[in-house]
């Protein structure tokens, strides 16, 4: 391993890099988010050896090796508990916990929903594929309802989460999402990502070659993307379709899709992403839930809170007791309040 | 109640066994903790066995709600709770019901008489309402009726307190009862019950009048007539404590942390009866101590591992159900390699079992309950005392030896408690800790070994040793991923090296009584440590060629252990389990040991030992 001798400042994209032979499959969206990641941390202001990478099992968690910073491919599910540990036992730390849809949602669903609840100052990168592909295709807690894998041969049977509503009703204080065939969108999510504090949640549409190929493209490709994806920016009205011409109206608590070229811009929904009530609304443009009619996927960050930190509190907890009690020393807890002596 | 001074006469006795057995509301654990205080702070050595159910609430009056605590103290060496008592306290008829059996013949039974009216003694399921205090099955004892009931209410008629709050006193009568018996002053109760109702001193005052009542009636009533005297024991000088070995454990984690210069980190979710362990570690706040209650028993180790990557003296404690819950985690820490204590306070399995009571069936688990080939050094307990040394030195290991460590306790010492001499500061050695500052030649290797074939442990946050770690199979030195069959079959080696090598830093076994060649061996581990003690020296003292080896690691044994076996004609382990240690040692060692087993959710007792071990030193 060479020595560095340059100051953090000076660091580059291939200075993460860990050297490591890259084994995704050729094609594969991970490359993407890998890239991504690699270019913008650079210039996040932190030092390299404080960044930290926790990734649980599946082929979003090798993300790990690739990375030359701190890691631990740790096992299934884990990797948001012993992130927890790793943030509580030093805060100065910047923590990235890599999962996939199988990884988080399924096996680790219970630490995700707590994580999100305890809002550490951790960042967490969800690479949905929406099937699990290191054990070579069966459908996941993202599929789609009826779809066709090894494992439901007659199609799935179950109705898939929608991540971000779960993160929201987990108490999570950042709710993102991108995709890994929109590089400089990914930047952008991801420098919030890190600047956020408390637990920041990115979901990737990652894109897997071999087992669901093309999954998520309806929200990239050229002819589709306009119609199918909306992207969200804060204070800006809720605009999508070809030229910009449709908008999103709330009527009520119901969203409405109008069309601007006849009904004007006055009317629109202005996102706001501290509001968490319309956050709700927004993080269900996800299926037919409005009188079934389908609305644009949305992209970007849909909230943003904040709220305190779990290690922050800790901390404050721990300096408050001892400001009031003091440290008891190791004597004293060994003797305890009550003691006799044998002579 | 009669007034006239009557003589008392006071007699002098070794030893006691009492037993107070109550409604699980009737506040007999507090009676029986607060007596043991007061016996402990006169000098008394005791043992004591809370011995309660695991519901909160049992419906009242009925024998699963009998909720019981057992102390046994004496002017000589008291090393279990005893097998019977002398004197049964019995605040109703499901109490009698259920601890009658285990009464002294000629033993004295104390009877809340309002506890054995019919609805009682229907709930209770005597048959008829036969009241058993009037008839023949308590004719071999000595029965006082006491009306504590009315008792209490009459002392309190003018607290100025409601129905049920003086109801509640009715402990404190008893207490007071009981501390006149003994010959025992009020005054350590008295500023305990002004501690615990700081804040309502009304209800203090109305327990201290009711604990004083109590004593008077003892004092004052023709009934009771003699007073028994324990003299304090002779127990090697210097300051004591009473403390339980659920204690203990919490405030050796946190001396460990202090002498290694690190903090300590508990991942932890709630298990009877390891609980208290982290209600204890929460209190710590000021010293550091950084508590996480967990998601569940996985996120409570998982968070553990992180902590201790990140440098922290990491520990997770469970019972039972949580420790088979861990033990993918258990197998991540050994890949890794990092310190990790894992305490196991044992309880009745499988399953739910028996959640508060004690076992000692997850030996075979610590030991081998992981995937793939994953030795863990074990380390059990003897004592409540010595649950502070035990973790201590598993903290040690873990840290010294860069390994998960297992710590075994169980339900019997977690919750029974003993007089401690304990130590001070200075007395605890310093554990040594090398945190990897920068790279030590060429390129950093984060599986270079020492000579202990021991891996440095080196913290996020160090710059320029940026490396990754994982529970995929590692090249040997570099740590990076390697699929390699011989690699492989090098690093099971390397792993299992580093644990054995633990055995050059630990004591050599030796016999805790009687010699190092006898006709009879007894080998315990673990909590039988009281009860085999008592039985051995029981023997010796009555002539028989017998001695007694217990073991605090089991994993590795001590390196002595194969040739000591060698030198005993017979080896008898008793276990409170199917015979675990009996596996181990025999494919270990050859050696045609017999096993003696009790899975009943108690501790053996003093007579069946020696009754089982009497039909080894008769063959």
């Amino acid at each position: 391993m060479e020595t560095y001798t340059k100051e953090n400042f000076q660091l580059s994209p291939k200075d993460f890099a860990s050297g490591m032979d890259v084994k995704w499959c050729p094609g594969c969206g991970d490359y993407s988010i890998l890239k991504q990641v690699q270019t913008v941390f650079p210039d996040l202001g932190v030092p390299k050896e404080n960044f930290v990478f926790i990734s649980g099992i599946g082929c979003s968690s090798r993300f790990t090796y690739y990375m030359d910073t701190y890691g631990m491919h740790s096992i299934h599910g884990r990797a948001a508990a012993i992130a927890s540990g790793v943030k509580a036992a030093n805060p100065e730390l910047s923590v990235w916990i890599v999962s996939g849809d199988g990884d988080a949602l399924s096996i680790g669903g219970n630490h995700f929903i707590h994580l999100m609840r305890k809002n550490f100052d951790v960042n967490y990168l969800l690479f949905n594929n929406q099937i699990y592909s290191l054990t070579k295709g069966q459908y996941s807690p993202t599929s789609e309802k009826g779809k066709i894998t090894k494992t439901s041969p007659y199609g799935t049977i179950e109705e898939p989460f929608n991540p971000s509503e779960l993160a929201l009703g987990a108490k999570a204080t950042f709710v993102a999402r991108t995709q890994d065939r929109d590089p400089k969108h990914m930047q952008s999510v991801l420098r919030r990502a890190h600047q956020h504090k408390g637990t920041s949640f990115v979901e990737v549409y990652q894109n897997c070659p071999v087992f669901n190929d093309g999954a998520f493209f309806a929200f990239s490709d050229k002819e589709t993307k306009k119609e199918e994806a909306i992207f969200l920016e804060h204070g800006k009205p809720l605009l999508f379709g070809e030229n910009n011409t449709k908008g999103i109206h709330l009527d009520g608590l119901t969203p409405v899709i109008v069309d601007i070229t006849q009904d004007g811009v006055n009317d629109l929904w202005i996102h706001n992403e501290k509001d968490k009530t319309k956050a709700n609304l927004i993080a269900r443009f996800f299926d037919t839930a409005f009188d079934g009619i389908q609305f644009p996927r949305p992209f970007g960050v849909i909230y943003a809170d904040e709220r305190p930190v779990y290690e922050e509190n800790l901390i404050a907890q721990i300096n408050e007791v001892k400001a009031k009690k003091g440290k008891t020393s190791l004597n004293k807890i060994l003797s305890g309040n009550k003691t006799w002596e044998i002579l | 109640m009669e007034t006239i001074k009557k003589s008392t006469k006071k007699q002098e006795v070794d030893k006691i066994v009492v037993r107070f057995s109550g409604d699980s509301g009737d506040g007999m654990q507090l009676t029986g903790m607060q007596f043991t205080d007061t016996a402990a702070l006169l000098g008394n050595d005791l043992s004591t066995f809370p011995d309660y159910p695991s519901e909160i609430r049992a419906p009242i009056g009925t024998v699963a709600g009998v909720s019981g605590f057992q102390v046994h103290f004496g002017s000589t060496e008291i090393y279990t709770p005893g097998d019977q008592y002398d004197v049964l306290v019995a605040m109703n008829a499901a109490a009698l019901k259920v601890d009658l059996p285990r009464l002294k013949r000629g033993g004295i039974i104390i009877a809340n008489t309002q506890g054995f009216d019919a609805k009682n003694l229907k709930l209770a399921n005597y048959t008829d309402g036969l009241n058993p205090l009037d008839n023949g099955i308590v004719s071999n004892y000595i029965v006082h009726r006491v009306d504590v009931t009315k008792h209490t209410k009459e002392c309190l008629i003018d607290s100025g307190l409601g129905m049920k709050e003086v109801e509640r006193s009715k402990n404190m009568f008893v207490l007071g009862l009981l501390l006149w018996m003994f010959d025992k002053p009020l005054d350590n109760t008295e500023k305990f019950l002004r501690e615990k109702f700081a804040r309502d001193p009304e209800v203090a005052e109305a327990n201290i009048k009711a604990l004083h009542a109590g004593w008077n009636y003892g004092e004052n009533t023709e009934i009771f007539n003699t007073q028994f005297k324990v003299a304090p024991a002779k127990l090697p000088p210097g300051t004591y404590r009473n403390i339980t070995g659920n204690h203990a454990t919490a405030i050796g984690l946190i001396a460990a942390a202090e002498k290694a210069g690190l903090p300590l980190f508990l991942g932890s979710y709630p298990i009877t009866p390891a609980t208290d362990i982290l209600h204890e570690l929460s209190k710590y706040k000021a010293n550091d101590v950084k508590t996480f209650q967990a998601e569940d028993e996985i996120a409570g180790i998982c968070s553990a591992i992180g902590a201790s990557y990140a440098g922290n003296l990491a520990v997770t404690t469970t019972s039972g159900p949580g420790m088979a819950l861990k033990t993918e985690a258990m197998g991540l820490a050994t890949m890794l390699e990092i310190p990790l204590v894992v305490v196991n306070v044992q309880r009745g399995g499988p399953s739910t079992g028996l959640p508060t009571k004690t076992e000692q069936a997850d030996l075979l688990m610590a030991m081998h309950g992981r995937h793939g080939e994953a030795p863990v050094p074990v380390l059990a307990a003897s004592s409540p005392s010595d649950c502070f040394e035990t973790v201590f030195e598993a903290c040690r290991i873990a840290v010294e030896h860069m390994t998960p460590v297992i710590f075994l306790s169980d339900g019997y010492i977690a919750n029974g408690s003993e007089p401690w001499r304990f130590p001070t500061e200075d007395d605890l050695k310093n554990i040594s800790i090398h945190f990897l500052e920068k790279i030590d030649g060429e390129s950093l290797l984060p599986y270079n070994r020492n000579e202990l074939f021991v891996r440095p442990w080196i913290k996020p946050g160090t710059k320029g040793l940026e490396h990754r770690i994982g529970g995929l199979e590692k090249q040997n030195e570099t740590g990076n991923v390697s699929y390699d069959p011989v690699n492989h079959e090098l690093m099971i080696g390397l792993r299992a090296a580093k644990v054995k090598k633990i055995e050059d830093r630990i004591p050599l076994a030796a016999a805790d009584s009687g010699n190092d060649k006898a006709k009879v061996l007894v080998l315990g581990w673990g909590s039988t440590y009281g009860s085999i003690k008592t039985s051995v020296k029981e023997l010796l003292s009555e002539g028989y060629d017998v001695a007694h080896v217990h073991l605090r690691y089991i994993n590795p044994f001590p390196k002595n252990l194969g040739e000591l076996l060698h030198n005993y004609e017979h080896i008898i382990i008793p276990e409170m389990n199917c015979g675990q240690l009996l596996q181990l040692i025999r494919a270990k060692y050859l050696v045609p040991a017999t096993g003696y087993s009790k899975v009943q959710g108690m501790p053996f007792t003093t007579a069946e030992l020696k009754n089982k071990i009497l039909e080894l030193l008769n063959v």
